[in-house]
């Protein structure tokens, strides 16, 4: 307890004694404010969830969601199958637990591709301003205003089906609002104080965008890309739903509603199943975009 | 209204310039933009593994032939002279022919176009005058149930999968209850009775004064629009939502409420007709990703509008139809969000 009280203590000192100390007096205050939100909470913990599932899988699953197992087809759900097995007789329990861990795969990857992308033209633009500032916000304008979903399309057309091609294709319609959000950053703190130190301090234009500017401003890119996150798991699943994204037998959730259509009005829990996680994970990651948006940037509630 | 606009200004002298700049900035970035696209449909066609040539001549054609239509097609020039000639092409409506329906792509595009747009203005309907009054409600109520219900349908309307509502729509709505009809547009018995006038089935029905149609079709489309509008509703309600409540903390709320002036007029009189302006932006937006949107709701629905042309046109590796279509979607899009762009810019004094 007394442990904890110090701990406390250390988290709230009104005068951070070191960098380290500092930065965890942000998270703690952060979380405080986080914690008070339930609404957010309840985000987290879905998120969480999905995460700890997707870790978890080999141990939580009794198959591997892949094997046919054709004398138990369509069988509903039951003790032995809490959701039904499917069209091959697979457990759809499994598959949507392993078809997490494809979940993750396909935001990881496309935050992986976005957020550097969008760092990189945001800052160069804010932080360098002119003519370079011009050009490059035309050119993100451009691939804000393109119809996401279609342009997805047309690129995994060229690409060809599946679920990395699926993941390029959204990336390359997603990075634009990135680098929006970063170059306003970059536009407030070009003209800070600490920035004219490192400049008469003789620090290279590349040292004070990678080590100044980029990482402040990778808070806001963090609250949006969080707030997107449903919005690319919704577009991913639209594509694997019209045989664009990920292939059978992958345990893909939108793949898997596809290929359950046809036994909707007979054996509901087929296509039914896999949307409600889609819902449950969108949800989740709207709910914990909301609450950040919240912590980091009181003003924009709404 | 756009005096007082205006008096923020030097004068009315002023206004008319500063507005044609306004126009002509925001005239500008619609050209780049459809040049982006296009340029972004061309490079698509050209990185295709497809060759245009055999795409033409077949591969049994002599070598002649082929170098007659390789240079027919301009692929000698280079990138750049084929760009603007694809261009030319487009400025004449020339979208290439289709392979799968061997008709010209803009053809079968004014075919499929009306139902997708059937669709979506019936779906943008339906999110405005559900969605609005939601958010006023939710603005007024801060805080309380009726507020929390608001944002919770919101945030489902945002987080759901669309083509997933749709199924399950499709399961208690029409196999359950049988409340509606199916999927497609119309029941087959009724199928190409009406002469198409507008390509729009209701208005078409309606027009020749055949009111069993006109309820069929209605009876189809109700379903799919309802769920392409949850998307809208939930956009709509939220921002409705979040422009009141701006507006409802503002001073001169407080000034005409102290002023005895009664509630409901302090709310629409006042901070709904100031909310209105934003509200045309988010209508233009929400209408134009729904007509991008209606594509996984018709291909659940069987609806035949250009969703469900350009996805089966993937399918068949009919590359003209389906860059036709991005392109004349695109155009729409892009179209739309720079009318809303536009409006607000007129519209609003703030703005300039």
């Amino acid at each position: 307890m007394a442990e904890h009280m110090t701990l406390r203590g250390w988290l709230l000192a009104e005068v951070p004694r070191s960098k380290w100390q500092a930065r965890s007096q942000r998270f703690y205050i952060g979380w405080l404010e986080f914690r008070r939100n339930p609404v957010a909470v309840i985000g987290l913990i879905i998120i969480l969830g999905l995460v700890g599932v997707a870790a978890l899988a080999p141990w939580i699953t009794a198959s591997d969601g892949l094997e046919p197992d054709l004398v138990n087809r369509l069988q509903a759900p039951s003790a032995e199958h809490w959701f039904g097995t499917d069209q091959l007789g697979r457990d759809i329990f499994d598959r949507i637990i392993w078809g997490s861990r494809i979940t993750l795969y396909i935001v990881g990857l496309v935050a992986i591709i976005v957020v550097p992308i969008g760092l990189v033209i945001g800052v160069i633009a804010g932080y360098l301003g002119g003519l370079v500032d011009s050009i490059l916000m035309r050119v993100t304008d451009i691939f804000l205003a393109f119809p996401r979903l279609i342009l997805a399309m047309a690129f995994v057309a060229v690409l060809g089906p599946g679920l990395e091609n699926a993941v390029l294709a959204i990336a390359l319609t997603t990075w634009s609002p990135f680098a929006r959000i970063a170059r306003a950053e970059a536009l407030t703190i070009r003209n800070s104080e600490f920035i004219l130190a490192a400049q008469v301090q003789g620090v290279s234009t590349a040292g004070i965008l990678t080590r100044h500017v980029a990482p402040l401003c990778l808070s806001s890119v963090i609250v949006r890309l969080t707030l997107d996150m449903a919005g690319i798991i919704l577009t991913a699943a639209g594509l694997g739903f019209l045989g664009l994204g990920a292939q059978p037998p992958t345990p893909e959730w939108g793949a898997m509603i596809s290929l359950g259509r046809q036994y909707l009005i007979d054996q509901w829990w087929v296509p039914t199943v896999p949307g409600i996680a889609i819902l449950v994970v969108s949800l989740g990651f709207n709910l914990l975009g909301d609450g950040l948006r919240d912590v980091f940037d009181p003003k924009s509630g709404g | 209204m756009d005096q007082a606009s205006s008096s923020n200004a030097a004068g009315p002298g002023v206004a008319l310039p500063s507005k044609l700049v306004k126009i002509s900035g925001v005239l500008v970035s619609l050209v780049l933009t459809f040049l982006g696209l296009t340029a972004i449909t061309f490079v698509i066609s050209r990185v295709m593994p497809v060759d245009p040539v055999l795409a033409i001549v077949g591969d049994r054609a002599s070598n002649e032939v082929y170098q007659q239509v390789y240079l027919q097609l301009g692929l000698d020039k280079p990138i750049y002279i084929q760009y603007l000639r694809y261009l030319g092409q487009l400025a004449e409506g020339d979208l290439g022919t289709s392979i799968m329906t061997a008709q010209p792509v803009i053809e079968d595009i004014k075919r499929f176009f009306p139902a997708t747009l059937e669709l979506a203005t019936i779906a943008t309907l339906l999110g405005i005058f559900v969605g609005v009054p939601m958010g006023v409600f939710a603005a007024v109520h801060q805080g309380r149930w009726p507020d929390h219900v608001v944002r919770v349908v919101a945030l489902l309307g945002y987080s759901a999968p669309i083509f997933w509502l749709g199924l399950v729509a499709l399961l208690v709505f029409y196999a359950k209850l049988g409340w509606v009809a199916g999927p497609g547009r119309l029941d087959v018995f009724y199928d190409g009775i009406i002469e198409p006038v507008s390509g729009i089935l209701m208005l078409d029905a309606a027009l020749a004064r055949d009111w069993d149609i006109f309820y069929n079709a209605l009876s189809h489309l109700i379903l799919p629009a309802s769920i392409l509008g949850t998307f809208a509703l939930a956009y709509i309600a939220r921002m409705t939502r979040s422009f009141m409540l701006d507006q409802l903390s503002q001073e001169y709320i407080l000034t005409a409420r102290v002023k005895g002036i009664p509630e409901s007029q302090v709310i629409w009189r006042h901070a709904f007709r100031n909310v209105l302006v934003q509200l045309i932006t988010i209508i233009g937006l929400t209408y134009a990703s729904l007509l991008e949107g209606s594509v996984l709701t018709e291909t659940v629905f069987s609806w035949p509008g250009i969703g469900q042309y350009i996805t089966n046109s993937l399918f068949n590796n009919d590359m003209n139809a389906v860059l036709g279509g991005t392109i004349v979607v695109g155009a729409c899009f892009v179209g739309i969000n720079m009318l809303s762009d536009l409006l607000y810019r007129l519209v609003d004094p703030r703005i300039r």
